[in-house]
Order: C-alpha cells, then structure tokens, then sequence
C-alpha cells in the first residue's frame, strides 16, 4: 500500500527556496524546524559537558579536570539544558508545528511574534554561549545568592542576562499558544474535543507566561547587585540570600512543569493512538495538566527546606507538595486504563511512551519521598536529587520529546524512519537511561554530595556504572540523529496518516501545505474516536 | 466594528477621581493611622488602578477572557506575596534578621 | 475526528477583506479580540514582572521599616506627587487618543499621542532631577553610598551609641532602632530597590514613548480607522498599565511614614 504514495507536489517545505524564505517566514512549522535544528544543536552542547561530568566522575580522585574546571562543567550543562533544550523542545518544535493543523488553523495568533521568539532565543543562545565558552560559570543552574552576587569571579551577569533573553522568548511563545487555542479553533472544535496534547500546551503556556517574568526580574536584581553593586540578596550589604531562593523557585519549580507537561500532553496521544482507544476519562486528564500548571505554583519552598526557611513554612510547603502529586499520578492511571484491552502494537513512538509511563512514576514517586521534610533533610543536595530530577526531566521530558518526535516524523517530514533502527535506539535510550540514573539513588542515599569533583572510593562502582551507562545514553541519542536525517532522503513516503491516529493533524497531506489544510475544517466529532478511524483507514489512501 | 466608545465626560470623571484620590493619599500619609497608614495606603491605590483598568482600558467591556486575564495576574500575583509571607511572616516580623542582630 | 468538509465562504467573508485583516484570521472582529487577549496576556507577564520586586520590596520593609521610614522622607514629595499627577494626565491624553482613533478623528488622535508622549517626556524629566538629587546627596548604592550622619561616625564599637544619636538628631526625626552601621547597610537597600523599581518603570515608559512614537506617526499617515486601530488601543493598554505601576511605587516609596 505504501509504495503507491507520491510526496504531495505542494507543501510547506517546497514552497519558497533559499535561505530568506526560512530566515523571514512566518509559517509556524518552518519556524518550528528552525528550533528543532537549533535546540538539537545546544542538546549537543549540553552533551558534550554531561561526558565531562561522567569522565571526572568515573574515578573517585579528582583527576581529569580541576574542581572550578568541573564546577564549570556542570553549570553549563544545567544551564543549557534546561533553559535552552528542555524549555523550548516540546512546546517550541513539536507544540509549534502542530497546535494549529489540530485545531484547524492556518497558523498561530501572532506569526510575527513567532518567528521573533526564535531570534530572541537565538539572541539569548549566542549570548550565553559566547559567555560559557569564553570563561564560564561556576554556580551551577540555579544561581544561589550570595556566591553569585559576590563570591564568584566567572561570567555571571552575562550567562544570566542570556538567560534572561531566551526568556522572553519562552514568554512569547506560551503568550501565542494562549491567545491562538482561545481564538483560532475550527469551527465544531470546541474545548473538549481538543486533542490532550493541546490542553497540556494550554498549561505549559499559562506557567510560561506567569512564571518567567519572576525569574527575569530576580535575574534583573542579581545583575544591579553584581554589577552596580546594589544591595538586595548579599548579607554583608543587608540583604537576604533566601530571598533570591524564594525568587529562583517560584520561578524554576513552576519551569520543571513546564518541561514535563508537554512531554505528558504527548504521552497521551500516543497511548490512545497505540492501544486504539479513546483516553480513558479525557476532561480529568484535561483538567489535571491546568491543575499541575496551578499547583505548580504554590509548592516552591520544596527546594528550601534546609535553607533557612522557617519551620511553620516548610510545614505548609511539604503538605502542599503532595498534593501536586494526585494530578499527575491521576493521568498515569488514565493511561493505564486507556491501555486496558486495547490493540496495543509496538512501534517506536509506543515503546517511549511505555519507557515514559515507568519512568516518570519513579521520577515522581521519588519526588515525594524529597518533598517529606524529614528525609529531605538526609537527602538533599545528594545525588538523590540528581537522580530524582534526572528521572523526570530525561527519563519524562525527553523520552517524550523523542516519542513525539517519532511520532510526528512521518507528518513534520512526509518520510518514514528505519523501523528497525529507531526501535534499537529507544531500547539504548531506556537501557542507557535507568543504568546511568537508577545508582545515583543508592550513591546519593548513602550520601555522595552533588556538584563535587571527587568522591570516596568505595562509592565508585555506583559513579563507575553511571558513566558507563552514559555512554550506552549518548549511543541511544546519536542514532536517532543519523537515521532520522537519513530517512529525509531514503524514507519511505508516509501518506497522510501512517499511524492510523484519529488526530485533526492527520487529516491533512504530509507534510502539510503552508495553509495546512485545503479548506477551513468543520469539526463534528469527540476526540479520539478511535473505532470510526479504523473503519476509514482504509480509505484513506 | 469598533468597540465601545465612552463619553469623554467619563473620562474626565475618572481623572478628576485618580487626581482627588492622589491627594487623599498624600494626606493620609500625614495622619497617624499606626499600622492602618499602610492599609490605606494599598487600598487606596488598588481602588486607583481598578478605575484605571474598568475604565481607561475598557475591561468593562471586554471580553469574558480579557476579565478573566486580568484576573489570574492579580490572583497570581496574590500568591507570590502571600506565600512569601509564609515564610517570612512565621520568621517573626519585627525581627532583625540574625546576620544584622 | 473531523469532516474536512467543503466550507463555504460565510464567515465574514462576505464584504471586501479590510486591508489590514491578515490571512490566517477570518473577521476584522477576530484579528481585533486575539490582540486584546494577546496585549493583556503581555500584561500579566508584567504584572508578575514587577510582582518579584514587589515581593522584595515587601520583606526588606517589613525587616527594615525604620530605615524605610527614614530613607523614605528624604524623598521629595513634591516632585514625587508633580510626577503621579502628570502620569494620571497622560493616561487621560491616551484615553483620548484611543477615543478619537475609535471614532476616526486622525488629527485629534495625533494631537492627544503627541501630548501623551509630551507628558511622559516631562515625568521623565523630573526623574532626571530627582537622581541627580540622590547623586548630590550620596544616595546612589554601590557608587557612593553614604547615608547622612553614618559616614562622620565610626563604624561600630563604643562609640556607636552616641552616633546613632548623633544620626538621629541629624535626621531630625525620631529615635531609632538601628545602630549607623546598620542604618547604612538598610538604607542602602532602600534606596537598591527604589533604583531598581523606578528604574525600571522609567524604562518602560522610555519604551511606551518609542512605541508610540511609531504610532503617532501611522496615524499621522492616516493608517488606522474605527475597523481597525488595533495598535493604538494596544499602545493605550500599556500606557496605562505603566501607569498604575506608578500608582503603588508612589504610596510604596515616597509615603512609608510622613507622619512623624
Ligand atoms: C510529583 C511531583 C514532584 C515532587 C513532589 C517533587 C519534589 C522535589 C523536591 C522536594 C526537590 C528538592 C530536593 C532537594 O533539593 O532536597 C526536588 C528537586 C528537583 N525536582 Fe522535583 N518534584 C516533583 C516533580 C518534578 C518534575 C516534574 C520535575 C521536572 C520536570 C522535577 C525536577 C526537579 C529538579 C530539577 C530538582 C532539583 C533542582 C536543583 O536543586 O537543582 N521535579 N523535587
Ligand atoms: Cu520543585
């Protein structure tokens, strides 16, 4: 059936050639390419500074790089993935390209702004780069007031006022999903007949947009501090140093929702795709990414308890912390009902979001058990919190990244990948994944401090089977990158819908005209109607 | 298709309002309410930023989702400070932080 | 999920396209409601922009209130209310400028723009006189720093008592809690955040002036009409939103306690 496809004559990919007609578009899925080129590039940076992590780690004596050499190191590790790869992948490539074809729009509110976000981030990109690589940072992702106010001599302000660039560029693009999802949709597409990934974007936009200002502005504060040498966070001038971690985490507990509600916005479509069922309890699962999104901001002093924060509000903070866990274990369990009796197959999309679906419950079980104060109080600031956060944000966020990324291929590209090859990767990714990650929870339970170079030695078969797993992680990661570009080529042609999937964003050709669709659809059935695709599939062609 | 268009007297109204109320507050500044200076202080600047909002940006007749913005900044914003209050409003007001006592 | 079925051109197509409706919005109404939402969903952003200054603002003075108190009468009320009342005259001169934009009068929008922008340059102005004030009187944080009687007292020890009596009789005000020391230390906080905050409301306003700069003169070519003067409706939202920012720094800064 496949081989009587034809790559359709007219799509967004050919229509305008050379290089301004990509650097000045407005269509938001070409913009969307752009990220996905530019986000893979800092991927490979931040990459390549995780192998220096696991190469210094490997020995228990510091012995490859110097202690500020390492500092260094994993600063720019945090730093570039999470504010220049995890923040922007789901919502700026895969929310960019599809948000408007599943809704039925020809493109996103404000194009203009679109492609400005992406300078903006390019700006911000170039920025801290250019500070990192030409001397560095040594206070790690977050920043902690007072050593970087006054005890540290690296490039703070720079590498922060970079920070604070892509983050406007976040900003726009959560401003434009709100505005386009509120006032774009087809004609029928009412709010619960939008498909889940849409209403995960919906969330991950509000906290964009109420978050990110607070970050920006602390980072405002940080920089007339070290620069003009204003007082506000350092002690020696009066300031308190606990204020800049109440500023940092009303911000960054909010981010690291915005770096998995996309990747859960995902896992949906592709449990119900896979199983061909409609979502089980679809407005709950609706519901609880905006009550994550709203939780999310009232549970930030999670990160303090050791601080100095007082005793009454970590009392009230822990108690508010589990409660962000019944939303997000809610859509678990949905998706195992949705899997319940279904035609469950295994292509690679399926097989992220089986790795997801484990992987993020440990992630969150284990943040639970940080969130209780007591244990806290043995565990933070061990490898237990790297490992914890590292089980959501790698084993959650890009495992659904990479899942939606595969599954979306065929639509973004009109070419199908080695079916083969990429199910080999995503078994590296997930093998690789728990190898590295699962022994830093009992290195960091028997109390291996982050953020130092050396370690004793009876803990080196744990850091040992880290970085060896690491490289088994990385191999997981470049496969991808070398047959996804492959299939560009070589591909098959995929047709319209490969997957069968019952999405808005199927209906249309692949890859997709400029205007995405032909005429404006009229949409007149509930989400998901998973019995009536398999009845038209084989229509289809 | 234009949206709606208030009388100028309106306009004037409001202002004379902002400008009567900016005395007011400079006066009460003068007045020892004790810990209410402050009270009045808030309320009479929140009561001048709603008039500029209803009126002088046209909420009042916006759209149900403008209003609904607006209020989720103000709700948002209430959270940032009520829960920072949490913490440093169970560290003792009136205390001297312990690195200046 | 969804008929991709033939739909006709009925929804609001059936005049001519207004020039300015962009291709991917159906009706002038819709293009005009998703910038409103757009602009005020910008807003929010600011709101919670200033939010964290405000929250810092909110410790340091619940901390510090006397040195607040007394770092907050060497402002000049009378510059200080001359600019609040100039601030609320530009959000009237805005108001009008959008009035007219709504009902096509295109010279009168430009006049009331051209007023608007006058009345934000004179703010401006007053801001200038009012830092070069705090340079005068050593005011400024980490460039030179002195808060009055600190710097003829020693730093600390023995004769730290009589200093901080020395500080308050030269303050002229009342008693107070804090040694010089620390009165130099919580001062220069106070005056960390009034730069901060003014600062950056000034540079919005430096913004808001160079928006409407560009739009002062769309209008002027005659570029807006009542279908469609989105951008000055859009100018006027953040005129007045800079607006109210003044409206709390005011009571914030210079009014702490003028009572005593
Ligand atoms: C069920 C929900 C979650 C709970 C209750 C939770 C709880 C916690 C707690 C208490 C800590 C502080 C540990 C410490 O420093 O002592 C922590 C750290 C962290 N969590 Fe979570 N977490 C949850 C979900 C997430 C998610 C979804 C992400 C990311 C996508 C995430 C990312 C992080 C990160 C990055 C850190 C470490 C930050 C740092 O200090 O560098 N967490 N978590
Ligand atoms: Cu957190």
């Amino acid at each position: 059936m496949l081989d009587q496809l034809k790559m359709p004559a007219r799509n967004y990919l050919n229509n305008g050639h050379g290089l301004a007609s990509w650097l000045l578009t407005k269509d938001h899925k070409r913009i969307a390419i752009m990220y996905l080129i530019s986000i893979s590039v800092m991927f490979f940076l931040g990459g390549l500074f995780a192998v220096g992590i696991r190469l210094e780690l490997a020995t228990p004596a510091g012995d490859f790089v110097q202690a500020g050499t390492y500092n260094k190191f994993f600063t720019a590790h945090g730093v570039i993935m999470v504010f220049f790869f995890l923040i922007p992948s789901i919502p700026a490539v895969l929310g960019n390209f599809l948000i408007p074809p599943m809704i039925g729009a020809k493109d996103l509110a404000f194009p203009r702004i679109n492609l400005i976000s992406l300078y903006i981030y390019w700006i911000g990109g170039v920025f801290t780069l250019y500070a990192m690589l030409s001397g560095g940072v040594d206070t790690g992702w977050t920043f902690y007031t007072p050593y970087s106010a006054t005890g540290s001599n690296s490039n703070v302000v720079p590498v922060a006022l970079g920070i604070f660039i892509a983050g406007f560029s976040s900003i726009l693009t959560g401003l434009n999903f709100i505005v386009t999802i509120h006032r774009m949709r087809a004609p029928g597409m009412t709010w619960f007949r939008l498909p889940l990934f849409v209403w995960a974007h919906y969330a991950t936009s509000l906290v964009q947009v109420l978050g990110t200002p607070v970050i920006a502005i602390t980072i405002v504060m940080l920089a007339v501090e070290r620069g003009l040498g204003f007082g506000i966070f350092d002690p020696s001038r009066g300031g308190d140093p606990v204020l800049f971690q109440h500023l940092f985490w009303f911000y960054s507990h909010p981010a690291v929702y915005i770096m998995i509600l996309p990747a859960l916005g995902v896992q949906s479509e592709l449990i119900s795709t896979f199983s061909r069922k409609t979502i089980f309890g679809y407005s709950f699962v609706a519901f609880s990414s905006v009550a994550i999104a709203v939780f999310g901001f009232i549970v930030w002093a999670h990160h303090m308890f050791v601080s100095g924060i007082s005793t009454y509000a970590a009392m009230v903070f822990s108690f508010l912390s589990f409660s962000v866990a019944i939303p997000s274990a809610l859509k678990v369990f949905n998706w195992a009902a949705t899997l319940y009796k279904g035609a469950i197959s295994f292509e690679t999309p399926m097989l992220y979001a089986y790795g997801f679906m484990g992987l993020f419950t440990i992630g969150g079980l284990t943040g639970l058990f940080l969130a209780t104060l007591g244990m806290d109080i043995h565990l933070h600031d061990t490898y237990f919190v790297v490992a914890h956060f590292h089980y959501i944000m790698v084993g959650g966020a890009i495992m659904g990244y990479l899942g939606g990324l595969h599954f979306w291929w065929p639509k973004i590209t009109g070419r199908m990948y080695s079916e083969f090859f990429s199910r080999i990767a995503a078994i590296l990714v997930f093998v690789g994944f728990n190898l590295t990650f699962f022994p830093q929870f009992v290195v960091g339970y028997l109390g291996m401090p982050r953020r130092y170079h050396s370690y004793p030695d009876e803990m080196q078969v744990l850091n040992v089977l880290s970085s060896a797993g690491a490289s088994v992680l990385g191999l997981g990661y470049l496969l991808p990158a070398i047959y996804l570009v492959w299939s560009l080529k070589k591909g098959e042609v995929a047709g319209p819908n490969p997957w069968g999937a019952s999405g808005l964003e199927w209906q249309t050709q692949s890859p997709p005209l400029t205007e995405n669709f032909v005429e404006v659809p009229i949409v007149d059935r509930e989400p998901y109607e998973y019995e009536h695709v398999a009845a038209k599939e084989k229509h289809l062609v | 298709m234009s949206g709606h268009v208030s009388p100028i007297s309106l306009y004037i109204t409001i202002f004379m309002a902002l400008m009567v109320l900016t005395v007011a507050t400079v006066g009460a500044a003068f007045v020892d309410l004790g810990q209410f200076n402050f009270l009045v202080a808030m309320i009479i600047a929140g009561f001048k930023a709603t008039l500029v909002i209803w009126y002088f940006m046209h909420v009042k007749y916006a759209s149900k989702l403008t209003k609904l913005t607006v209020a989720t900044g103000i709700f948002f914003l209430a959270i940032l400070l009520g829960l920072f209050l949490v913490d440093y409003g169970s560290k003792a007001f009136t205390q001297m932080p312990p690195f200046l006592s | 999920m969804s008929n991709v079925a033939a739909h006709a051109d009925d929804r609001g197509h059936a005049h001519a396209h207004h020039p300015a409706l962009q291709h991917h919005f159906d009706t002038m109404a819709q293009q005009k409601e998703a910038a409103v939402v757009g602009m005020w969903v910008f807003l929010l952003t600011e709101i919670l922009f200033f939010g964290g200054l405000f929250a810092a603002y909110m410790v340091y003075r619940i901390w510090y209130f006397d040195a607040f108190a007394e770092a907050s009468r060497s402002l000049s009320l009378f510059w200080g209310g001359l600019n609040t009342a100039v601030l609320i005259g530009s959000s009237l001169t805005m108001a009008m400028a959008v009035r007219c934009a709504q009902t096509n009068k295109r010279t009168a929008t430009v006049n009331w723009l051209i007023l608007t922008m006058i009345l934000g340059a004179v703010f401006l102005g007053v801001k200038v006189i009012e830092y070069a004030d705090k340079f005068e009187h050593h005011h400024v944080p980490g460039y030179n720093f002195q808060w009055a009687a600190a710097h003829e007292a020693p730093a600390a020890g023995e004769h730290a008592v009589a200093a901080s009596e020395g500080a308050a009789a030269a303050e002229g005000h009342r008693e107070l809690s804090l040694t010089p020391a620390q009165l130099q230390l919580t001062t220069q906080i106070y005056f960390s955040l009034y730069f901060t905050m003014t600062g950056l409301h000034a540079l919005h306003m430096i913004i808001g002036i160079g928006i409407m700069l560009v739009i002062t003169r769309m209008a002027y070519q005659g570029k807006f009409d009542q279908e469609y003067y989105t951008p000055v409706e859009m100018a006027g939202l953040y005129w007045h939103f800079v607006d109210i920012v003044w409206i709390f720094l005011f009571p914030l800064l210079y009014l702490v306690e003028r009572h005593v």
